[in-house]
């Protein structure tokens, strides 16, 4: 069963210390709620990207909640670099697992799916592989001539994120967005917030079912309008590149970043 | 007066010769004169009656048909339904290696990039990578990465059917001799000498004593350029659009 609660209650449900699947900025980020996170105090979180990160992973590092990031990149887009992360970086405040877009994604499948590693292609000869214990290079059993990485299931333990509508049964319209799906299915509970609630059953048009995550996948849903700014939402609401900037600039000092988030959090 | 084929136009113009006879170029994040290579291209294509060039362009609602998220480029590059692709880099070696993780020490770099997206997988499995950067300098051009990304050459016994094709600079075009693992030095565009292009890199290349001069675009494809192709690029990268030169 779908539970219906306010964001804020949603934050409460999500602990210190868990695995975290996250979304890329503008494909079902929440920076809302990561601000909830923070005001929260939560700490010690290992945040898998799916497969990347953008400005909510920024605010996570610089509040001091990541301990172990795993992702492919992360970046404010057409801003740049990431501050926090960059320092957190230099500083060696966060433990690292680099990825490749495509190995988050087998991780996840493999999780999907219920497997405990999922091969894929490439990657073997480059410092991603040297660095990652987690990740192995096996002989392929249909062709002992070809060498071939495996790498183990990523499962988070909650994943969260913003989805255009959800309807009274916890299910939740993603739409084309199916790297989220493929997180929800991979993940042992998944909250979501929603910029509206649908009174009508999403599964009864056949025209969306395909684009549905199915609520059984689904904890919780919070309404939460606009809960995406500034980072944007797929075919709702365009990315506040300004917004973005104004952080980029802020965040290059870590007092500017506490300056940031108290009197954004004032403004809101 | 027609003004002048710029040096981004260049580049653009010399973007679509580089994927002359691919079927299907995927363009990354962030990316706009690929973008604007690739759909170049496809007009000329149409125009010239040669077969449809299908563009994907990561970010864009219009110029993209995946429909399984953003794993679906993966999938389809590893069915091979994929025959370009562009990778960038803050450092690119003489050995075709490149970096999009930092300098300075790893995990605590001192200079931290984003990270390498799908450059360690998509190297391997598309056949004609373009390495395009538009900073041609030692910093960038290095004898040897700090972090490779994505490895210019492969031991035999892995799965490898692409890598480096060719490397784009703003100052010259290079070719990727996968046979010596060396890059050529095909032309020097246009205000560069050959001397300018061996001070400015930082690895040595074979032919460095090129004289050949990128050639530029003419002006039937320079119009398609300033009317067509910046109408489509303003769908996806309106303020790259905007920058570049209109058609009277």
């Amino acid at each position: 069963m779908t539970e219906f609660v306010s964001p804020e209650a949603m934050a409460e449900m999500i602990p210190s210390g868990v695995k975290l699947g996250l979304a890329p900025d503008g494909s079902g980020s929440c920076p809302a709620m990561i601000r909830l996170l923070i005001e929260r105090g939560i700490r010690d979180l290992h945040v898998v990207c799916a497969p990347i990160g953008g400005m909510q992973v920024d605010m996570l590092i610089g509040a001091g909640a990541i301990s172990v990031l795993e992702t492919s990149a992360v970046s404010l887009g057409e801003t740049g670099g990431a501050p926090c992360f960059g320092r957190a970086i230099r500083n060696g405040k966060i433990r690292m697992l680099d990825a490749t877009c495509p190995a988050v994604f087998a991780g996840l499948s493999a999780a999907e799916k219920g497997v405990p590693y999922m091969p894929i292609r490439g990657i073997i000869g480059s410092d991603v592989l040297e660095n990652r214990l987690d990740w192995k290079v096996t002989t392929n059993p249909f062709d002992e001539n070809e060498k071939i990485v495996v790498v183990a299931a990523i499962q988070p333990d909650i994943t969260l994120i913003h989805a255009p509508e959800a309807d009274r049964l916890g299910n939740v319209r993603l739409g084309r967005r199916r790297e989220i799906m493929l997180l929800a299915h991979a993940s042992k509970k998944t909250f979501v917030t929603v910029e509206r609630i649908s009174e009508t059953s999403l599964l009864d048009d056949e025209k969306l079912a395909a684009g549905i995550l199915p609520a059984m996948y689904v904890s919780a849903v919070a309404e939460y309008k606009n809960a995406a700014w500034p980072t944007g939402l797929y075919a709702e609401y365009e990315l506040d590149a300004r917004e973005v900037d104004n952080y980029a600039r802020a965040a290059r000092t870590p007092e500017g970043f506490q300056a940031y988030m108290s009197s954004a959090r004032s403004a809101a | 007066m027609t003004r002048e084929c710029t040096n981004r136009e260049l580049l653009i113009y010399t973007i679509s010769r580089l994927l002359t006879g691919v079927r299907h170029v995927a363009v990354g994040m962030s990316s706009p004169m690929p973008a604007a290579g690739a759909m170049l291209l496809r007009v000329l294509n149409k125009k010239r009656g040669l077969g449809d060039v299908q563009v994907s362009i990561l970010g864009s609602v219009k110029h993209n048909a995946f429909t399984s998220g953003s794993e679906e480029l993966f999938d389809c590059a590893a069915q091979g339904r994929i025959d370009a692709f562009f990778l960038g880099g803050g450092q690119i070696d003489g050995k075709g290696n490149v970096n999009l993780v930092g300098t300075g020490g790893y995990p605590n770099s001192e200079v931290r990039w984003p990270g390498s997206y799908g450059s360690a997988y998509l190297y391997f499995l598309v056949p004609r990578v373009i390495l395009f950067r538009e900073e041609h300098s030692p910093r960038v051009l290095v004898d040897q990465v700090d972090f490779i990304s994505a490895p210019g050459a492969t031991e035999d016994g892995v799965y490898r059917r692409g890598g480096p094709h060719a490397l784009l600079t703003s100052a010259a075009l290079f070719t990727f001799q996968r046979d010596t693992n060396r890059f050529r030095l095909e032309s020097v565009h246009p205000g560069r000498s050959a001397a300018d292009i061996r001070g400015m890199t930082g690895f040595s290349f074979d032919n460095d004593h090129c004289e050949v001069e990128t050639p530029g675009p003419d002006a039937e494809t320079l119009a398609l350029m300033r009317s067509q192709v910046r109408t489509e690029l303003a769908e996806t990268y309106p303020q790259f659009a905007a920058s570049l030169p209109e058609a009277a």
